[in-house]
């Protein structure tokens, strides 16, 4: 695997991140202004995101970290128009946006093939068009082979694989990640997210990643954004220099996720009283 | 590349290891299995019968299992009984067949119109509960005694228990499904023929099963009921036999009802077991 060179953030970005003038060349793909979500009604109301503001640039890889109730996935939510902000305003300026979940909800009664086709098919590619396309696709998640599998007889990470083909048969311009490899064991996690940095570079997908594993957010973004808990706030920015080489167990990746989690930690212990 | 093969010694070892050889031996204990624990069920019937035959109950009218069997077997090489299967089977077939249409058609629109749902809904669980031989005389007397007024009960029988599973097929469709669609950008038609109605299968499947012992069950009822000059029905088989006082054509006509119950049966609870297995909601065993 080759150390994929973003076209990301200069060499010697500021650690600290939060303006999108150190990237004046890149156009916004996600606009987040003002977001907030509130869930139910009076005094029971839940404010799930409050104020949230943020940018994605084209091609970047922004991961969301934060502690349970920090509204990841709410926020993914509303960018994928799934759910509609209750204030503030999400602009993906008509980018085809998908989304990838923790469980790759694949069809079961469909092949590994059929369901990347059914994507396909959604979009009204024609049908001659469809068969090599899936073909491609399953290749670029190295699933070739095993199109005629239906996923109960796929392993966990295979499944992922299947759901991230099908999400890129979206011809998507944004990825939504939540928690894509949440639920597999670390190998196998490893390993998909030095196929998903290739992808993701191959593809100059913009990505926003949602997780709770700070060595994974370091390792796979080009800046992590973390989160407050209830309500759920930007409250730190780190950019994680373009010219680390990326790994899980890097000294840098190491360093830079201690950094985070302290900051995390600091920030949970305010809800501890 | 490195990363390519380990992704590729991970996917080999993470796979389920093939299935073994088949081998003729195999399949024969597999039948064998399947078919001895109804085997000695039918024996254990047969027993008790003679037995209770053998303690002298009834013995005015009690016949044993052997003059029943026969005069059953007797009757299987004669075309008068093929002749009677053959209409209560066309009823069926027609019976059920219209019930399938009726049903899933209603289904799907109560299914989608939450309106009509609310107004519906609970009318098909009402008429699902109710015992279709109610509805005999009532179809007699809109119908008179004719082929209109069984398949009017077969089709009040079998149509809510079908219509109900398809209904609750969709409503319990994964949402982790529906979200997927809904990224895929599945919509309107597509979003029902690509997602919804293939996730309502299984318990579709359920309610056709359902619908088919209510089906047959009904059928009956209104045979009994319904007497059609020149066709002899099963049902009415029975009511002859029942005016005869003939324990062994009652007898041996139960048993015709009873096989044929059990032969359809079998074929939808292996279509249901098919589709299972093929979404891996069954073992490899099919058990």
């Amino acid at each position: 695997m080759s150390i994929v060179n973003r076209q990301g953030a200069p060499p010697g970005a500021p650690a600290l991140a939060g303006d999108d003038t150190a990237q004046p060349d890149r156009q916004v793909a996600v606009r987040l202004s003002g977001v907030s979500k509130r869930y139910g009604s009076g005094p029971r109301a839940v404010l799930a995101l409050d104020q949230v503001s943020l940018e994605v640039a084209e091609g970047e890889f922004v991961c969301l970290i934060g502690a349970s109730g920090c509204g990841k996935s709410t926020l993914l939510s509303l960018v994928a128009d799934l759910d509609t902000a209750t204030a503030g305003e999400v602009a993906t300026g008509g980018r085809r946006v998908t989304m990838m979940f923790q469980e790759p909800g694949l069809m079961p009664w469909l092949t590994a093939a059929s369901n990347v086709e059914l994507a396909l098919r959604a979009r009204k590619v024609p049908k001659d068009e469809r068969r090599h396309r899936t073909e491609e696709l399953l290749r670029m998640v190295r699933l070739t082979g095993f199109g005629g599998k239906r996923p109960h007889e796929l392993s966990g990470g295979m499944r992922q694989r299947v759901a991230l083909a099908r999400a890129l048969a979206q011809d998507a311009d944004v990825l939504l990640m939540d928690e894509p490899f949440g639920a597999l064991d670390a190998m196998t996690r490893d390993l998909l997210h030095d196929e998903l940095d290739r992808i993701a570079a191959e593809q100059a997908l913009t990505v926003l990643f949602v997780t709770h594993n700070v060595r994974e957010a370091v390792r796979l973004g080009d800046r992590v954004v973390v989160l407050s808990s209830r309500p759920g706030r930007v409250i730190e920015e780190y950019q994680v220099p373009a010219d680390w080489t990326r790994g899980i167990n890097t000294a840098n990746t190491a360093g830079l996720a201690s950094t985070i989690t302290d900051r995390l930690r600091e920030e949970m212990g305010r809800h501890g009283h | 590349m490195a990363i390519d093969q380990a992704l590729q010694g991970l996917d080999r070892l993470e796979l389920q290891a093939p299935a073994a050889r088949r081998d003729p031996g195999r399949i024969a204990r597999k039948v064998w299995a399947a078919l001895w624990p109804k085997v000695l069920a039918v024996a254990l019937v047969l027993a008790i019968w003679e037995l209770v035959t053998l303690s002298g109950w009834k013995h005015y009218v009690l016949k044993g299992p052997g003059p029943v069997l026969s005069s059953l077997w007797d009757q299987v090489q004669h075309a008068q009984l093929w002749e009677i299967i053959g209409w209560t089977m066309r009823s069926a077939v027609i019976g059920y067949v219209a019930a399938l249409i009726i049903g899933s058609v209603v289904g799907l629109l109560v299914a989608r119109i939450p309106p009509l749902r609310a107004a519906v809904g609970s009318i098909i669980t009402g008429l699902q509960t109710m015992p279709s031989v109610a509805w005999a005389p009532f179809a007699i007397i809109l119908f008179g005694e004719n082929e209109s007024a069984i398949l009017f009960v077969v089709i009040l029988g079998a149509a809510p228990s079908i219509a109900n599973g398809l209904i609750s097929g969709v409503d319990y469709t994964p949402p982790l499904l529906l979200r997927a669609g809904k990224t895929m950008g599945l919509r309107g038609v597509a979003r029902y023929r690509f997602l919804i109605l293939p996730a309502s299968l299984p318990a579709y499947v359920a309610g056709l099963k359902q619908g088919w012992a209510f089906a047959w069950r009904s059928l009956m009822a209104a045979e009994l009921f319904v007497a059609i000059i020149g066709q002899i029905s099963i049902g009415q088989q029975l009511s002859v036999d029942q005016q005869n006082l003939d324990f062994v054509g009652e007898s041996s006509v139960i048993i015709v009802i009873l096989v044929i119950g059990i032969v359809v049966d079998t074929l939808f609870t292996k279509a249901d077991q098919t589709i299972r297995r093929r979404r891996g909601l069954l073992n490899a065993e099919g058990a």
